[in-house]
């Protein structure tokens, strides 16, 4: 039975062995080592977390747009306050005593051994003169943090602001705790985890007068804090600044892209606001004051206004049926008769018109007839609009454009399930749905949408994802943005659109022609309910190899060519020039100082 | 029957051992929940140490029930006991109450107790009842098969209530197979690609080089059990490492601990080694493959883990291993720990004296992380008396177990020390950083009425059984 008893000598050698290791780990830890010993004198070890620096934000030229200034919070712990002079330390601080004592309060019940904070964000200057007066305040103490600081009043909302992490952000990501920075917006947002870095921890012993008396262990368990990793953004702040003038006094929106990267170069949605007012101490009643503001100057317009394209949509529709085959170059379709009546011209021109021609004179029954034609290539409605529709698409839009930034609407494309449910099933057609064939209707395009499809029409048929970040130090950009999304569309189709495109600017007034540059563009009108209609126009340049695609949007600008064309054609100037030629002072003069926040405008 | 006799019988000094360590467990409790500027009486049950008192209290009245009743009953009533544990194990994950992440308390109006604790008794009890039933051979399939459902049934039901702690208890039976007769072998290499596998993520490489060695060493006595070569070997070691420690000691060389430790650990190895080369000992090339086998192991998890996977799969591993989240950053409430531990100095800061627990710098300073209070407060002499008394009681009961008659007796005596053993290994390993930070209790000392209360039914059945050991023939 007991033929195993000689094994209790191993189960107790097991445990003897054990007893030793842990007695030797004891005898070492208590005794040989010294580095634990300082504690016997009632030292306290204090831990600063160590909070790094964001990464820097630099435009598409290294000119640095975002930077850090440092700042200061007065952190307690509860346990080791003895009284003080609440007054003065209120007078230093600028704030009052009710505000010391709930913080006081609020620190008590959190922990009355652990710090916490109890006035943030306190400026250098202040902080100068609290330093050297800390020894009066036991229990309290300081910890450096840094606050965002912008070159330039411009661009909030590509780059974003940064605010505290609520509880929602500490759950998601273990890394984040209590009064943490957090990119809430934009870059800030969006590449929030290269900029933060990585928090540290100092570890100092403190005696009891609060005092520090070194750092523990010589600094070996230290954890330094890692500096945010640095973004060069795609933005052209001299474009960007250039733009926001233009757009003072107006709501709309300003997207120019680099249509041979998807870069964008200047993204405007007006009313601004200067970045700065959302840092520091004044953010909160800042940001209250523009979420009240009946401008809704937070409102990024650029990425999630849904705008009916107009007449800018033209071009899809006549490379949709060149595609589809339903028109060709040579297909002539009159201003007037039976066929053209469903929308009529609002112009005089010549009649009948080729495809070229009716870009260039923006001619409504043309867009129709060839709207209609693609429909009775399929056998039914549905079947017509499904195709249609499947090339909208391509094009981005009625989908999300996967920007680097955290929001965007995917703007308005119905599907067929849409007029099923509103006409009936089999009980619509292309008349039924017409309004399409001009870009009104349940059409829905963001301005980045516009720009987008007119980067595509540039780049004849294909077109990069629009990003607003370059590199991010050591960190090459996501393959996306690197890869080309093809429209399906032939390219030899899109020198027909291209050519209309030319013809229609230079036949236009002289306010958007630019001297000695080729440029591409159409206007359009988005009828709007709510008050005059908006003007829209989108464009490229030059027209050979071009370097810039733009949308622009300006509310209640009645029509394309009065607001929306002046202004691109001279950020377009801007960019491929570097400076507004002298003739064309007086369009800069009048687009600058018109205001148009009434909306309802003058016909 | 033998009642007359049963004081008598009965095993005094480990009753004497419960005594003093549930004693010292609650004078460590009060002075962990102690503070200098609150006055409460010793009896204020809003109190921790109020609490405890009462909790002792009934766990005396417990033991003292539980050596009433005839040892026929546990016999008799094994498999009914377990199968009423495993039923509240389940009630539990169905109306279970969740604390601290896990569902593991039962609540009745004022009343709630973690059932968890209670399934170590029960599992001993019908792992003693089917391995002492006429005919058993662990040799044989079925039998292995069985086994493991007694053993890991309740430690499934423990893990599916989020106590992987508890649950990794249930491991320590493999030593009780093991004197029963389960090959050395597969115990042998279980329990190292376990430990390997744990320790290469948490002890420093250095550290865990030193284990490793005096593991071979042991597993050189157990291929070698000739009582002669054992001290042999042992006095040959033991001298190495001390005259290499005394000259690192007298030159002053400077070299970290660790790496002294490790290096006296090799070099004794080394002695032995040639001294078993000479002596044409037995399986000495064996060992020494399989120790070199097991360094690269733990170097190549070491680097799987820390080249390999991605900072969410660590997180994963460490979850499932039970290892805590750290909220204030890498090993915090060790660090923590062993601060509190190391700063109490040879003799200690004195009873109530403690700084590092009064900062409340030791999280679950009552429960899981009780050593640390006896290390700052009694320094190395009270860790070393609590430890000593500890292996007291193990050692103490296994020879109580090797004296039993009968089969049933010996084996849950076994299991009793075993289990404590495991809790005793992990939760002061835990606190000195040797062991993962698995949140288990440290027996009869850390707070806590239905541990405390789970631990004095293990050892008491196994006082009255060991008290009636003459009353039976063996099976
Ligand atoms: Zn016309």
């Amino acid at each position: 039975m007991n033929s195993f008893s000689k094994r209790s000598y191993i189960v107790i050698g097991i445990f003897l062995i054990t007893a030793l290791v842990f007695s030797l780990r004891l005898f070492n830890l208590q005794v040989l080592d010294p580095t634990y010993k300082v504690f016997a004198t009632n030292n306290v070890l204090r831990e600063v977390v160590q909070y790094p620096a964001r990464g820097l934000i630099y435009d598409r030229n290294g000119t640095l747009l975002v930077h850090n200034k440092p700042a200061y919070d007065l952190l307690v712990t509860p346990r080791e306050v003895t009284a003080f002079d609440t007054l003065y330390l209120c007078e230093m601080l600028g704030i009052t005593r009710e505000e010391i004592e709930a913080g006081l309060q609020a620190a008590n019940k959190y922990s009355r051994y652990k710090p916490s904070v109890i006035v943030q964000q306190i400026p250098p200057e202040v902080y100068a003169v609290l330093q050297e007066r800390i020894y009066r305040f036991k229990g309290f103490h300081t910890q450096s943090r840094t606050l965002r600081e912008y070159t330039y009043p411009v661009a909030a909302h590509v780059l974003g602001y940064v605010g505290e992490v609520n509880a929602n952000d500490i759950q998601e990501d273990r890394y984040y705790s209590q009064g943490d920075y957090i990119g809430v917006s934009g870059i800030e947002r969006s590449y929030e985890n290269g900029l933060r870095g990585s928090k540290g921890v100092k570890k100092y012993l403190v005696d009891v007068h609060n005092r520090i008396q070194g750092s523990f262990l010589g600094g070996e368990e230290d954890i330094p804090a890692q500096i945010g990793k640095n973004l060069t953004t795609s933005i052209d702040i001299d474009l960007q600044l250039y733009a926001e003038k233009l757009l003072q006094n107006k709501k709309g929106s300003v997207v120019a892209l680099e249509p041979a990267t998807g870069e964008i170069l200047a993204l405007v949605s007006a009313p601004v606001y200067d970045p700065g007012m959302l840092v520091g101490r004044v953010r909160a009643s800042n940001y209250s004051m523009l979420v009240t503001d009946t401008l809704k100057p937070l409102f990024n317009r650029a990425l999630m206004a849904d705008y009916p394209p107009g007449s800018t949509f033209k071009m899809l529709n006549a490379l949709i049926a060149l595609e589809e085959q339903a028109i060709t170059s040579n297909t002539y379709f009159p201003c007037y008769g039976v066929a053209s009546s469903p929308i009529r011209c609002t112009h005089d021109h010549v009649s009948p018109l080729h495809v070229v021609e009716a870009i260039r004179e923006s001619c409504n029954p043309f867009l129709w007839n060839t709207f209609r034609s693609i429909f009775s290539k399929f056998s039914s409605s549905s079947e017509g609009y499904e195709v249609w529709r499947e090339h909208v698409l391509q094009f981005g839009i009625g989908r999300k454009l996967e920007i680097d930034l955290p929001i965007e609407s995917k703007g308005s494309l119905p599907e067929v399930s849409y007029y099923d449910r509103i006409y009936g099933k089999g009980r619509w057609n292309a008349l039924t749905v017409r309004s399409l064939a001009i870009g009104q209707g349940e059409l829905g395009l963001t301005p980045l949408q516009l720009a987008n499809y007119c980067a595509a029409i540039a780049n004849r048929g294909h077109y990069y994802t629009p990003h607003v970040v370059r590199e991010m130090e050591d960190e090459s950009i996501p393959e996306k943005f690197k890869t080309k999304n093809f429209t399906g569309i032939s390219e030899n189709y899109f020198e027909l659109v291209i050519e209309g495109m030319e013809q229609a600017v230079n036949g236009s007034t002289g306010m958007l022609k630019i001297p000695g540059v080729s440029m591409c563009g159409k206007t359009g009108t988005a009828e709007n309910p709510h008050g005059s209609d908006h003007s829209v126009f989108m464009a490229f340049a030059p027209k050979d190899n071009p370097k810039i695609a733009i949308s622009v949007y300006i509310e209640n600008g009645v029509w394309g060519a009065r607001y929306a064309a002046p202004i691109a054609s001279l950020v377009i100037e801007k960019y491929l020039n570097d400076t507004i030629s002298g003739n064309r002072g007086w369009v800069e003069e009048r687009m600058m100082e018109a205001n148009l926040l009434n909306p309802n405008q003058p016909k | 029957m033998a009642r007359n006799k049963l004081w008598t019988n009965i095993d005094w000094i480990t009753v004497i051992l419960f005594i003093l360590l549930v004693f010292a467990g609650w004078l460590n409790i009060y002075s962990a929940v102690y503070n200098d500027t609150e006055q409460h009486s010793i009896f204020d049950f809003s109190q921790r140490y109020g609490k405890q008192l009462i909790w002792i209290l009934a766990a005396f009245l417990i033991a003292f029930t539980i050596l009433l009743i005839e040892t026929n009953f546990y016999l008799f009533f094994s498999y009914i006991i377990y199968g009423l544990v495993i039923f509240t194990l389940v009630l539990v994950l169905l109306f279970g109450t969740e604390i601290n992440y896990s569902k593991s308390w039962l609540t009745f109006g004022w009343f709630s107790f973690q059932p968890a604790e209670f399934g170590k008794f029960a599992a001993a009890l019908a792992l003693a009842k089917f391995m002492s039933s006429f005919g058993f051979k662990l040799s044989r399939p079925k039998s292995i098969a069985i086994i493991s459902l007694i053993v890991l049934l309740p430690a499934f039901l423990i893990f599916l209530q989020n106590d992987t702690g508890s649950a990794l208890v249930y491991s320590a039976f493999i030593l009780v197979l093991y004197r029963e007769g389960l090959s050395g072998v597969v115990l042998f290499f279980g329990t190292l690609i376990a430990l390997l596998f744990i320790f290469s993520l948490v002890l420093s490489e250095v550290l865990l080089f030193g284990i490793l060695t005096s593991l071979t060493l042991l597993v050189y006595m157990i291929a070698n059990p000739g009582l002669k070569y054992f001290f042999r070997v042992i006095f040959i070691w033991v001298s190495v490492v001390i005259l290499f420690a005394g000259l690192n000691f007298l030159l002053k060389t400077g070299m970290e601990p660790g790496i002294i430790l490790a290096g006296t650990l090799l070099l004794g190895g080394v002695v032995v080694w040639i001294y078993s080369a000479r002596n044409k000992l037995k399986n000495y090339v064996t060992i020494t493959i399989i120790f070199i086998g097991a360094i690269l192991f733990s170097l190549s998890v070491d680097f799987t883990f820390s080249q390999v996977l991605n900072s969410y799969q660590q997180a994963r591993i460490h979850e499932l291993l039970g290892i805590e989240s750290d909220p204030l950053g890498v090993g915090y409430n060790v660090n923590q720990s062993k601060i509190a531990i190391g700063s109490g100095g040879f003799w200690g800061k004195g009873f109530l004296n403690g700084t590092q627990t009064k900062y409340k710098f030791v999280p679950e300073q009552s429960t899981d992380f009780i050593f640390c209070t006896v290390g700052e407060e009694w320094g190395f002499a009270g860790t070393f008396v609590v430890v000593s008394l500890f292996v007291a009681l193990f050692i103490r009961l296994i020879f109580l177990a090797e004296r039993q008659r009968s089969g049933f007796s010996r084996i849950y005596g076994y299991a009793a020390a075993v289990i404590f053993f495991f809790h005793f290994a992990v939760n002061i390993g835990m606190t000195i950083g040797m062991m993962p930070v698995i949140g288990i209790p440290l027996p009869f000392f850390s707070y806590g009425g239905s541990s405390l209360w789970g631990f004095t039914i293990l050892l008491f059945i196994f006082i009255r059984l060991d008290a009636s050991r003459l009353d039976y023939l063996s099976y």
